[in-house]
């Protein structure tokens, strides 16, 4: 596996990790009134849509470079 | 020199269709998700197996003093460093060795903001509270897997610090052979950086 497809799984799975703490800040902040975590989620949701358009980025960047 | 000697540096070995510096880097990695699953593996049998109640309890989140802005921002200090890395890979193959040792110094200052961040802010305020390796199952395993972790962040700075310096003389030599010289590096850190993914919820996140 070369360092174009190990990025594309990072990337991935970094993605999977920012929704995921973006929806622990959601919740977190329903048993309190915590304004941090209400901008910490939202801020981790948007870099999970900027990890995607990143991806696709990369992606169309490395198109000749191989996977293997 | 040197790829004369070492057969399968630049070009794919025909059995394993990639040269050999990948292969050898894969096997490692391989080691190391043994070495580090054994660790997570331990860090549930410690948590199941810990009493609800008394001195040796798994501590809740709210009693582990640690704070998720701090880990989380050092997430995001590992991402983009990962980013700079593959850059430099990428800057390397379009042919700009200018380019490439500057990602290459901006990983290495994300990697040295991370280790001072994770020293200042959080073991020494840690160790004034008192919360060190004997006082607990948890902080045991929270010190040997996040000091572990700091250790193989160190291993990769001094590497990638080789690659700025004294071992940039290879990119002049033997373009190609740099290159994916770099690219194992580039393995090597992205596997470090997919470690903190993992242990930053499981220590700083799960209850």
């Amino acid at each position: 596996m070369s360092l174009k497809a190990f990025h594309i799984v990072f990337v991935i799975i970094s993605t999977l990790l920012c929704v995921a703490f973006g929806f622990w800040a959601f919740d977190a902040r329903s048993a309190g009134d915590d304004t941090s975590l209400l901008i910490a989620g939202s801020a981790s949701l948007a870099c999970s849509v900027a990890l995607v358009v990143y991806g696709v980025w990369f992606l169309r960047k490395l198109k000749g470079v191989s996977y293997l | 020199m040197s790829s004369e000697l070492l057969p399968y540096t630049v070009k794919p070995h025909p059995v394993t269709g990639v040269y050999s510096g990948k292969l050898g880097v894969w096997l490692f990695l391989a080691s190391e998700v043994m070495l580090f699953g054994a660790f997570f593996s331990a860090y549930i049998l410690l948590k199941v197996g810990a009493p609800l109640e008394g001195p040796a309890h798994w501590p809740l989140h709210s009693e582990r003093h640690m704070s998720w802005m701090i880990g989380g921002f050092n997430t995001l200090v590992l991402i983009i460093s990962s980013v700079t890395m593959v850059m430099a890979w990428v800057s390397l193959k379009s042919g700009n060795f200018g380019k490439a040792r500057m990602l290459l110094g901006a990983t290495v200052a994300l990697a040295v903001l991370f280790l001072v961040i994770k020293i200042t802010m959080e073991y020494i305020p840690h160790w004034r509270d008192g919360l060190t390796t004997n006082t607990s199952n948890f902080w045991g395993i929270y010190y040997t897997m996040t000091g572990l972790h700091g250790v193989h962040i160190l291993g990769g700075i001094v590497v990638i610090s080789y690659f700025i310096g004294p071992g940039s003389k290879l990119w002049h030599e033997n373009p190609e052979y740099y290159t994916n010289r770099i690219e194992c590096t580039g393995l090597y850190w992205h596997f470090v950086d997919l470690v903190w993914i993992f242990l930053f919820p499981t220590l700083y996140l799960m209850s």
